[in-house]
């Protein structure tokens, strides 16, 4: 049977994945493609900044949320004592 | 030494490896065949998916793509890599608590169906041989490209070396040849894409050296827009596709890369819940390697392409491009008869390939029998972006070589994958779960061998004879996918009142409106084929967006359904809190 111990291990998980999958979001379907032209008038070095999350960007941000949640996650079994 | 003798002592020494390999992890039961025994860790983990995920098509491909798309091209970057957070955050470490083999094990428990079960097991099959059919073709093609044998050779070649190493290794002896082959093809796109961006910039990292000045103090992509500009195409940082359908095929590309079989079932073998999470982090950092140096590539070989043919002499054209001409990936029309290349917007061809003529034009050109009305003169294969780049950047002639062995890499490893999971299906979702569950252990394992020996038979049977629609194979798996898996297991973890009716009618649905909509405006199949064409899509979406249609689909009849429906039996909903907790999940349970 589910706990209440795991109905707030359920709750944070499911915070963390609103805001991670928000940043997700954003960087590719929002700088990367719905305000790409806004964001192209900042230039980053040789990049039109708009570009730079479309082809470059969003990747790099994609892998960090990961081991973000990869951290987040292990100390969230850890605290709950859920860890394997 | 030769190319040639190059390209044949490296691509025998991998092969070799890949064998040996194979021979030392053959699998002993069906849980090392189907899962390589649990015990796989996650960077070893990482690795394999990278290589599983990564395809002929991504190794020689995608370069080109981008390059001669442009911003267009984003949709493949962001949409191949982004749905790898959705694997890590919604479905990996779930589907590994839940600790069985293949995908259709969790609907056909998740959904207590059978019927469910088999439409999971018919999906799977679809999408993973559409997707093998063409990287049985691709081995074929780098074999011919590479060491001069006919493309239906290397089809046998390729055939016969996976099929040895699937038969033998099953999941254990696929993990570890891809480990492999990962480092074969990220050593040869790499050394090849690190001395280009040297010459072009002198940075020596492709992903910067995109960004920065060549000689003459000008930003690259400036450069290259205002050469694009100047030639009459959009600018190469603009794209030409509607906002709109960029963003549904890049979510299209998302959730199909996080429902495709081949890519979920990597996660099952893994020891822990923790690790399932960790390994998609590592098989996103392999794989995003690749797949940000994919489009530095592409601006350094189309600033190089139109910097060196426009307006140039074909007398005074360097050696690649006269070499490349010979094995038909450029062709040069002079339309205008002053001797000089004039590259513009507008297919060169009438058709999409060149038909040449035996006979030498007056400046030595092979003649073309197909030129078309435009002004443009060149065509250009999108393929010679990755394998022209060594003999560009004066490379030696191990490393050109060197690309060869790893487009094989490339192709050879995604092919097991789905191979795998294809021989899987029949042995273990269709025979051990459905037609004969009181056979042993050991007849499973052969079964599972036999089929993975029908599978290469058939996946190259359409290496050889590739069908019409090979083409739209990439709108087709990956909309499928899309618009099947990924709602009904994203649903099956986070809502514990999604039923067996919601799933399976979602399912179906979104799998029936993706077929038509591709049958019809891809194929031409179904309606008037004059009316399948961009004005007539629904809300401007291409067929290759409309997976994430199809998705939306699904998940909103599978709520709806579920909700006049009966919800499903205890057991269930004890499974779904079960999998929403880490600990207890134990080595891939047998049964």
């Amino acid at each position: 049977m589910q706990t209440e111990q795991h109905k707030k291990y359920w709750r944070f998980n499911l915070t963390y994945l609103a805001i991670l999958l928000a940043i997700w979001f954003l960087v590719s379907y929002g700088f990367g493609i719905l305000w790409v032209e806004q964001l192209n008038t900042i230039r980053l070095g040789g990049f039109k900044l708009g570009f730079w999350f479309a082809q470059q960007g969003s990747i790099y941000v994609f892998v960090l949320l990961i081991f973000i949640y990869v951290v987040l996650m292990n100390r969230l079994d850890k605290k709950f004592n859920l860890d394997e | 030494m030769g190319i040639q003798t190059w390209t044949f002592i490296l691509v025998g020494i991998t092969f070799a490896l890949y064998i040996g390999i194979a021979i030392w992890s053959r699998a002993g039961s069906t849980k090392e065949f189907y899962v390589a025994g649990g015990g796989v860790s996650p960077l070893a983990n990482g690795l394999a998916t990278a290589a599983d995920w990564m395809s002929a098509a991504s190794f020689l491909g995608m370069a080109g793509i981008i390059a001669f798309s442009g911003y267009d091209g984003s949709v493949y970057l962001m949409g191949w890599t982004g749905g790898y957070v959705l694997l890590a955050l919604l479905l990996a470490p779930y589907l590994r608590k839940f600790g069985k083999f293949t995908v259709p094990d969790f609907i056909g428990d998740r959904y207590y169906s059978n019927v469910a079960r088999t439409v999971a097991i018919v999906a799977a099959l679809f999408v993973s041989f559409t997707y093998v059919a063409g990287q049985m073709r691709g081995v074929g093609v780098v074999f011919s490209r590479f060491l001069d044998v006919e493309v239906n050779t290397g089809v046998y070649i390729g055939m016969a070396v996976v099929l040895f190493y699937a038969f033998l290794g099953g999941m254990k002896g696929i993990t570890y040849t891809q480990v492999a082959q990962y480092c074969v093809l990220i050593f040869a796109f790499m050394v090849p894409a690190i001395f280009i961006s040297l010459m072009a910039t002198g940075n020596p990292v492709p992903q910067l050296g995109m960004g920065a000045a060549g000689s003459d103090g000008i930003y690259l992509l400036d450069k290259l827009d205002g050469l694009m500009t100047d030639l009459g195409f959009t600018a190469y940082t603009d794209g030409t596709k509607s906002k709109m359908d960029v963003f549904f095929i890049t979510a299209a590309l998302m959730m199909g890369t996080a429902g495709l079989p081949h890519v979920i079932i990597r996660f099952f073998t893994v020891p822990k819940v923790k690790d399932a999470r960790k390994s998609a982090g590592f098989a996103l950092l392999f794989i995003a390697i690749l797949y940000t140096t994919a489009p530095a590539i592409a601006v350094f070989a189309r600033t190089n392409l139109m910097e060196t043919v426009q307006n140039t002499p074909y007398k005074e054209i360097p050696a690649w491009f006269t070499k490349w001409e010979d094995t038909g990936l450029i062709a040069w029309t002079d339309k205008n008869k002053d001797g000089k290349i004039q590259y513009a917007p507008g297919n060169a061809l009438a058709d999409a390939k060149p038909i040449f003529e035996t006979k030498r034009g007056v400046n030595g050109e092979r003649l073309i029998a197909n030129p078309s009305p435009t002004v443009n003169e060149l065509y250009v294969d999108r393929d010679i972006t990755v394998l022209a780049n060594p003999e560009i950047a004066n490379l030696p002639n191990w490393i050109i070589a060197l690309v060869a062995a790893g487009g094989l890499a490339a192709a050879l490893s995604t092919a097991a994958g789905l191979l795998l999971v294809i021989s899987t299906s029949i042995s273990h979702d269709l025979v051990k779960k459905q037609i004969a569950p009181e056979i042993s252990d050991k007849k499973e394992l052969l079964i599972a061998r036999l089929s993975s020996l029908v599978a290469v038979l058939v996946a190259g049977y359409f290496g050889i004879n590739p069908p019409g629609f090979v083409a739209s194979v990439v709108a087709l798996a990956f909309g499928l996918a899309a618009s099947s898996f990924f709602p009904a297991i994203v649903l099956g973890i986070f809502s514990k009142r999604m039923n067996r009716e919601g799933a399976i009618t979602g399912m179906l649905a979104g799998l029936a409106i993706t077929c038509y909509y591709i049958a019809r405006f891809k194929l031409g199949w179904i309606g008037n084929p004059d009316t399948a064409t961009q004005e007539y899509w629904w809300f401007g979406i291409s067929p290759e967006g409309f997976g994430t249609v199809g998705m939306l689909v699904n998940f909103s009849i599978a709520l709806v359904v579920s909700s006049v429906t009966t919800a499903p039996p205890e057991h269930v909903q004890e499974i779904v809190e079960n999998i929403r907790i880490p600990s207890g999940a134990g080595e891939a349970i047998e049964h």
